[in-house]
């Protein structure tokens, strides 16, 4: 099947605002009687449930966490994007249209990444108006810096917590509706499946993680702001309950997923320390402004300590692959390189996965207060973590999962190829493309959320007679049952093997699989190994407690499942995507030098994935991707 | 009033009346210091209370209101501050606070006892009625002897002994209360509040070394009849 | 190293808890409190047993979810870290360690170390917003902030959210948690407006949902993994002394 993106036609700089006009709206009076199921409260949910709840609709939002500040947008450090242009320095919509275009590698749509560049000066006016503390000037003016490497300066930012700044906005201007009783937030509850009436979204099922309930609510139109996936290699900078869980239930029940190969590895994490290791930190990407990756040039050398390897018998590895653009390659670059020399039995620190960054010769250059002042609080944290001071010796880094471009396909609207399933920020595969740029993620959730669902969701619920379908239907008791289901199958099990050892198995092929650098063996070989791992799953592994109360295992023992499933349609997308674009680079598709090598002749489309059932293969559905108002070019970083 | 329901309101209360008993405690401190001129100086000092009249009765009434008061709110918001927390730890260590502000509500009602003995004592003369001014004669200028009565009391050990152990009780009450009542009142920030925190446990010590100043000196000898 | 673990074990919010004796084996310095508590549950699991249930999410520190208190000290003996953060190395080979859930009334257990925390939510709801449509709000630029303010604000909104300070307090009180917010808020502009609203009503949810009341311990600075100052108390405390005449 051909999909349409349904984007409004005419000059992109219109099309957002002639759509608006387009869609229809719902009688004031009549808000009251639509009920919307948000599911997820980070910056995408937590922001559109607030503002759903203003316009008067009657509102459930739903999250894993015990409360709905906790969200993982909360961790994201660098800052949001707008087109202020504040600085004068030549930034405009058009030019963070492009550049989002572009560093996306051309596999976004286009109309999407315009109303998203768009919107996002109204993002900043909205957080100021909630309190938001951006950093300012002396003049009392918003602050800016020029992050992952744009050419503007066009990043606003709260210290290193602006994820969590916006969060907390998004959450105080949803308590502020919880107060008003327009929304109701239920906590500790996670969504397990997706109901779905004559192919039109009704409602969610859920668990209740405190009393272990499975419950069922119906709502006329349903949002997942779920988040990404990145979870499916175990070790990420992801949450521990970040799960692709809510969307692949939701792919089971129909709806498509677009471009799940697209994956985000970033170059600048702390290293694993150890087989307890059960997550990865994140270290702002600034670090490479002034650090120089190096690996020992012999393998032999990789355990002395630092000081006893000398100048010559260092791989300045970035500098000597990349001479001009050197330690600031993009993010896929530097992580490829580093993945590299660590194949290479290079690596150095705990099971030689790690790399060096190095600031002596920054110290030496301009001193070692200066070198404080930029980069206090990540040596704190590093040296936390690890006991090691980077003034002293030089920080190892390794590069780890950090976010998933690819998500369910939506339309122009939000909305899934099932009508009444709207997707927002991470766990939808809009704007990002192949890749990720700096200080994207916080800007595309809050705009889903504040501006984008509240007109786009109108003009489906104003064709739709509110509580149609409600949770008597024998879909709901189904649904219930099936869940139940599962459950009582996982609890059943009784098996050998851990939760977590699965899912640390599960990482393990992904990682060495399906990560940075992938081949059609590798795929292949990670193919065979899931349904394997997947099939042992359901043989051996072993839930402790019950089902009727408190039980992380069976939480996550559900999530891994899942993941089980996912992660062989990532792979098989990745498989099929014979071109390297973006975070997904397959070694056969490389220029001489390295770099990634886009086929837009056969690849410039979405890939939607429907999921067939278990066993078998998914189908793939395609969605051209037309560029109008961008050139296609091939990305350089000589 | 809602502001006597709430947590900040009576906070306040508790603060501003403990502001004016640090007060009424300096004053008294200072009037108190004059027993070490002798028997003119606190004679005359006394003598001086007295001729103020109903001014005195005034003084008293506003002082016992202000005093209810802070016990009430005291005794209120300790019982509120108990009930938070119905389980308590097995284990548990604090780090910044003081052994002053742990025992506010005990030292504090050790001060009311000590209060309502302190006036049975002097001022009632119920405790010991043989050394009142009522029974000793008048100083050489006519005047109630007040001197003569506190020396005479102070002698007794017992007596030395309740009052210097109630001025521990106000030294460990004012060491956390003084800065305390600032907090409260809001009157202070992150670069003040360390130094009102020295400067309360200073007035306390003061006051402390004060007090116990004068039945100290009386036990050693340095103040006799 | 091995430690000997004593945890608070409860199975519901309704059951009668108490300290269990576990043993860490083989416990590698370098990795997180709550990796060491994972291996811990890894073999409890083997043996069949209940593994320790605990709360946490990022583990990096930021989202709030994490805490317990450890040998008597909300997130444990390292100024300014969550408990996530926590690293074995600031523990010696053969230490015993206690873990106990946060104790407040308005914080009941729900299970092992895990409680409820819904009570600051309620708080924040009480006010802790400015009542700012989404929509036409006004250029970000029209207002000035200077960067003192806008910096204290930060200050202020540092908070995750954690409820350390409620485990610290003697009397179990929010105050260090409500207080920030209302003095981020009473510092820009935008919350100006609302200000003595917003003080009265969040200290008043705050008494509602059972939490003590301040009385300058000031043990909450000292728990709080991001060190947020009781300034911002005494700032509220002049915020709610302005709004009585309002």
């Amino acid at each position: 099947m051909i999909l349409d993106g349904k984007c409004p036609s005419g000059p992109i700089e219109k099309s957002w605002d002639k759509h608006r006009f387009d869609l229809k709206l719902v009688n004031p009076a009549n808000k009251r009687k639509y009920k919307i199921l948000v599911v997820g409260t980070g910056l995408a949910g937590g922001a559109a449930a607030a503002t759903l709840g203003e316009l008067g609709y009657n509102v459930e939002a739903f999250c894993y966490q015990d409360s709905a500040r906790r969200a993982h947008s909360i961790a994201a450090q660098g800052g949001i994007n707008a087109a202020k242009n504040y600085h004068n320095d030549g930034d405009s919509v058009f030019r963070l249209f492009y550049d989002t275009i572009k560093g996306g590698d051309f596999r976004a749509r286009e109309g999407d990444v315009w109303r998203l560049a768009q919107v996002s000066n109204n993002i900043i006016d909205q957080c100021v108006a909630q309190g938001v503390p951006f950093a300012r000037e002396y003049s009392g003016l918003l602050a800016n810096r020029s992050f992952g490497g744009a050419q503007v300066s066009r990043t606003f930012y709260a210290r290193g917590q602006t994820g969590q700044q916006l969060l907390l906005g998004a959450y105080q201007a949803l308590s502020r509706q919880v107060k008003a009783g327009t929304v109701k937030v239920r906590p500790r509850t996670e969504m397990l499946d997706l109901v779905v009436v004559d192919g039109v979204a009704r409602g969610i099922t859920v668990r209740n993680l405190i009393s272990g309930e499975i419950e069922s609510h119906w709502g006329d139109a349903v949002i997942l702001a779920t988040g990404g996936y990145i979870n499916v290699f175990y070790l990420s900078t992801n949450a521990m309950g970040c799960s692709v869980t809510a969307a692949w239930k939701a792919c089971k029940k129909g709806a498509f997923m677009a471009n799940p190969c697209y994956t985000q590895i970033h170059p600048t994490c702390i290293p694993q320390s150890g087989d307890h290791q059960s997550k990865l930190t994140l270290m702002s990407e600034s670090l490479r402004n002034d650090g120089r990756c190096w690996v020992p040039k012999k393998a032999e050398d990789c355990e002395k300590p630092v000081n006893e390897i000398p100048e010559e018998a260092r791989d300045y590895y970035l500098e000597r692959k990349y001479p001009s653009f050197g330690n600031l390659a993009p993010r896929d670059i530097a992580s490829r390189a580093a993945k590299e020399q660590c194949d290479d039995g290079r690596g150095v620190g705990p099971g030689k996965r790690g790399v060096y960054l190095d600031y002596q010769s920054a110290i030496e250059r301009v001193g070692e207060d200066t070198i404080r002042e930029r980069y206090g609080n990540l040596f704190d944290m590093y040296e936390k973590i690890t006991d090691e001071n980077a003034y002293k010796q030089p920080m190892r880094i390794y590069p780890a999962p950090h976010y998933a471009m690819g998500g369910l396909w939506v339309d122009y609207n939000c909305m899934s190829n099932i009508p009444g399933l709207f997707v927002l920020g991470e766990a939808n595969f809009s704007v990002h493309g192949a890749n990720r740029l700096g200080a994207s993620a916080l800007m595309q959730g809050l705009a889903d959320g504040y501006f984008v669902i509240p007109y786009t969701i109108g003009g489906y619920l104003a064709g739709v007679k509110p509580g149609e379908v409600t949770d008597e239907h024998a879909a709901f008791a189904k649904s219930r049952e099936d869940v139940k289901a599962q459950i009582n199958k996982l609890m059943s099990i009784n098996g050998k093997r851990s939760v977590s050892s699965f899912h640390r198995a599960l990482g393990k092929i992904m990682w060495e699989d399906v990560g940075m650098a992938r081949s059609k063996e590798s795929l292949e070989d990670a193919l065979k190994a899931i349904p394997a791992l997947r099939e042992e799953f359901w043989q051996n592994v072993k839930v402790t407690g019950s089902e009727g109360d408190l039980n992380n295992q069976l939480e996550n023992a559900g999530r891994v499942a899942d993941f089980l499933e996912f992660a062989e349609i990532l792979a098989t997308d990745a498989l099929h995507r014979e071109e390297s674009c973006g975070g997904h680079f397959r070694v056969e598709h490389q220029t001489d030098d390295g770099e990634a090598m886009r086929d837009d002749e056969k690849f410039c489309y979405v890939a939607a994935w429907e999921y067939k059932g278990e066993g078998k293969a998914p189908e793939l559905h395609k969605e051209p991707l037309k560029f109008e108002n961008v050139k296609l070019a091939v990305r350089s970083y000589k | 009033m809602q502001m006597l329901q709430s947590s900040i309101g009576r906070k306040l209360v508790m603060a501003a009346t403990g502001l004016c008993l640090v007060g009424f405690v300096i004053v008294h401190l200072l009037g108190n210091s004059s027993i070490f001129i002798g028997a003119d100086g606190i004679n005359a000092y006394a003598e001086h209370l007295h001729s103020l009249g109903p001014l005195v009765w005034v003084f008293r009434i506003v002082l016992l209101g202000l005093f209810g008061l802070h016990i009430f709110f005291g005794i209120q918001l300790t019982l509120e501050n108990s009930a938070a927390r119905p389980i308590d730890y097995v284990e548990k260590q604090n780090i910044r606070t003081s052994f002053g502000a742990e025992t506010m509500i005990y030292t504090g009602l050790a001060i009311l006892a000590f209060v309502v003995y302190h006036l049975l004592h002097f001022t009632m003369h119920v405790t010991n009625p043989e050394i009142s001014v009522g029974v000793l004669p008048l100083d050489a200028l006519g005047r109630n002897d007040v001197f003569t009565m506190v020396v005479l009391s102070f002698q007794k050990f017992f007596i030395s002994a309740i009052y210097a152990g109630a001025m521990v009780a106000l030294l460990l009450h004012l060491s956390h209360g003084i800065q305390s009542l600032f907090q409260t009142l809001g009157l202070l920030n992150g670069k003040t509040l360390p130094v009102m925190e020295k400067i309360g446990r200073a007035v306390a010590v003061v006051a402390f070394i004060g007090f116990v100043s004068i039945p100290v000196s009386i036990l050693l000898g340095l103040i006799k009849v | 190293m091995d430690l000997t673990l004593y945890v608070w074990r409860q199975n519901g919010p309704d059951e009668k808890g108490k300290m269990e004796q576990y043993e860490a084996k083989n416990v590698s310095p370098d990795s997180s409190f709550l990796e060491m508590l994972d291996e811990v549950n890894e073999e409890l699991i083997a043996n069949g047993e209940l593994p320790i249930e605990f709360d946490n999410d990022c583990r990096e520190g930021i989202c709030g979810t994490c805490g317990c208190v450890i040998n008597g000290v909300p997130h444990g003996p390292q100024e300014k870290t969550t408990t996530c953060q926590l690293h074995m190395r600031q523990f010696n080979d053969g230490d015993t360690i206690t873990l106990e859930p946060w104790r407040a009334g308005a914080f009941p257990v729900v299970k092992d170390l895990v409680v409820d925390r819904s009570a600051l939510d309620k708080i924040i709801q009480a006010g802790g917003y400015t009542s700012a449509y989404t929509g036409e709000v006004g250029e970000a630029n029209q207002t000035l902030i200077p960067k003192p303010d806008a910096d204290y604000a930060m200050d202020a909104a540092e908070c995750i959210g954690c409820g350390a300070c409620v485990a610290a307090c003697p009397n179990g009180s929010a105050m260090l948690f409500t207080c920030a917010k209302v003095a981020q808020m009473a510092v820009l502009p935008q919350g100006q407006v609302e200000a003595a609203e917003r003080v009265k009503n969040m200290t008043e949810a705050l008494l509602n949902a059972g939490f003590g009341n301040c009385t300058n311990h000031y043990e909450c600075e000292a728990a709080c993994p991001k060190g947020v100052s009781v300034k911002f108390i005494a700032k509220s405390n002049r915020e709610y002394i302005k709004a009585l005449g309002k």
